[in-house]
């Protein structure tokens, strides 16, 4: 009898620990990403995204735990692993010895890639950059040096592309062009898994999110569940004080103005009963439905941090 | 677009390679100027002073293979260690160390473009200084004057590896290239045989392993050498092949590149 194996994760981290000094960077992280999703991985600075990256670019290796990409080990099969990888860094890196299309020609040559003249040519249209394809790259604008990295991410079509943090300091319009290309690259086919600190971003193109903290996951579902679980709305008052009724509630004040979270429109009703009945007056009342920034903030909080067992 | 696995190393040798071309007045022109003014310096206070082997060589004629090996020498050092430190200060290496390259094809790149670079440096010393001294195109063992080039380079290509791994800045990496390699080249025995020094340095040289690579080098020019060739032969390959060792063990470690 002939038996089928289940298709490889696109990204499987399976009890990854790494510890820098005194610094555990990483502590028994679980992950795993299915071919085809576009996946967040959120965190405040320092809780470990960016080791999570390198160790499955084999930048830097774990002390225990293992990584796959497509099913290949990222140490003890490196060359298929790092084959099916496309990275693009953080920090915007060039080598100012060439152009463009050199720097894009040698990135295809180091994979033992022939032939990627015409490969080449689609990504720099993709990218904007077929004007730019002579010019050397110390002469690019910081925008076009970033779309240069990420055409070396994809030089050797890999089937996980990971984006660590690419839109940091780039402007509106490539971030859009950018983002639209990456979804591109997804429908393709493509499994994304994308750092950024615009949560905004993840919210709009993720399908699902972990969240780290302090090296460990706190968070991991669907962008969806997420939202939901904290549904509500936050109202943002500016007055003098809260109804004596809402003293002990959640809330905060910045600059005068009151953040009270609300589990419903049927509390806003009782939240404005409540200052009528004490004659408060309003001078400014706003509401906003809960985004993934107050989901982040109140996960980073402690708040219903929850880690689903084996998710994937 | 084909694959073809394994020849990675080959486009990150060719990269080596258009590295120091783009800047080749820097990296071939300077360094062969450097040593013409060395020869043209020297020759002219030396050459009515000192002869070499028993008077049966002249001393310009002496020191243009010096001066070609120590050009082969140290340029090839500086191309694998510049690259290196260059590549990790900036960030850019990050585009060698995220593809399939293993140990083993990185060491190959960056030693053959570092044996290339000393390999035409020299040459192009050569060909400006035998018109002072015409006499050394008779060359009685020009294999073994080449073996020693091409081993001598593989040598200085590895601990210039080694250096730009080791290093994480310029300064360090000035420190080495100033207070191990210079050294070492000159007191090898570029400017003069180490039969002209006293008892004490002379053993002192034999432990330097640079002497041996300028000597053997020398021996292919004249027929004539203060060591045996094969002595010589066998220090310069033994120390190629425990340097290509121990690069290798750091490289797979990925000691200082990968944390």
């Amino acid at each position: 009898m002939q038996s089928t194996s289940p298709p490889a994760a696109a990204v499987a981290l399976s009890g990854i620990t790494r510890r820098f000094g005194s610094v555990q960077a990483l502590d028994g992280v679980d992950l795993v990403v299915e071919p085809g999703e576009f996946f967040g991985l959120l965190g405040p600075n320092g809780a470990g995204k960016t080791t999570l990256i390198s160790i499955l670019a084999g930048l830097t290796r774990a002390d225990r735990g293992t990584a796959r990409v497509m099913g290949h080990d990222v140490v003890a099969d490196y060359r298929k692993a790092r084959r099916a990888l496309g990275v693009v860094p953080q920090e915007l890196v060039f080598d100012p010895f060439f152009t463009v299309r050199e720097t894009l020609r040698f990135q295809a040559g180091y994979f033992g890639l022939s032939g990627v003249d015409e490969w080449i040519d689609e990504i720099l249209a993709h990218l904007d950059l077929t004007a730019k394809a002579d010019a050397n790259m110390r002469s690019l604008s910081g925008g076009m040096k970033r779309r240069v990295l990420v055409g070396q991410a994809l030089v050797h079509k890999p089937p996980v592309i990971v984006l660590d943090e690419p839109t940091a300091g780039v402007d509106v319009e490539l971030r859009r062009s950018l983002w639209a290309f990456v979804r591109k690259l997804n429908r393709d086919g493509h499994t994304i898994i994308l750092t950024t600190h615009y949560l905004e971003e993840a919210e709009a193109l993720c399908g699902r999110i972990a969240m780290l903290k302090a090296g460990r996951v706190v968070a991991l579902d669907t962008t969806q569940n997420l939202l939901s679980r904290f549904a509500g709305i936050t109202a943002r008052l500016t007055a003098d004080r809260l109804p004596s009724a809402w003293s002990g509630r959640d809330f905060r004040r910045e600059s005068g103005v009151f953040h009270i979270a609300l589990a419903s429109y049927a509390e806003l009703e009782r939240l404005l009963a409540d200052l009528r009945a004490e004659a408060i007056v309003i001078e400014a009342l706003a509401l906003a439905e809960t985004d993934l920034e107050q989901v982040f903030l109140r996960i980073m909080k402690g708040e219903g941090a929850a880690a689903p067992g084996g998710v994937r | 677009m084909r694959t073809h696995e394994g020849t990675g190393w080959i486009t990150l040798l060719r990269k080596e390679l258009l590295r120091f071309w783009k800047v080749s007045f820097q990296t071939i022109a300077a360094p062969v100027l450097t040593s013409l003014l060395y020869l043209l310096v020297f020759a002219h206070m030396l050459e009515s002073h000192v002869a070499v082997y028993d008077g049966t060589v002249g001393y310009t004629a002496f020191l243009v293979p010096g001066l070609v090996m120590m050009a082969v020498l140290q340029n090839a050092f500086a191309n694998s260690s510049s690259s290196l430190i260059q590549s990790k200060i900036t960030g850019n290496l990050i585009f060698v160390l995220l593809p399939p390259l293993s140990p083993g094809e990185l060491f190959a790149a960056y030693v053959l473009g570092a044996m290339v670079r000393g390999l035409v440096v020299g040459l192009g010393v050569f060909l400006v200084t035998i018109w002072f001294a015409p006499s050394v195109l008779a060359m009685p063992f020009p294999w073994w004057a080449l073996a020693f080039a091409a081993l001598g380079s593989a040598i200085l290509g590895t601990l210039g590896l080694i250096a730009g791994i080791w290093a994480e800045k310029f300064d360090q990496l000035a420190a080495f290239q100033n207070f191990i390699i210079l050294p070492a080249t000159f007191l090898s025995g570029v400017f003069y045989s180490i039969h002209s020094l006293p008892p004490f340095w002379q053993a002192a040289s034999h432990l330097n392993p640079f002497f041996y690579m300028i000597d053997g080098f020398r021996y292919g020019f004249f027929g004539r050498s203060d060591v045996s060739p094969w002595l010589s032969l066998a220090v310069v390959a033994g120390s190629c092949a425990a340097l290509t060792a121990l690069t290798l063990a750091l490289l797979g470690r990925g000691w200082r590149l990968r944390t």
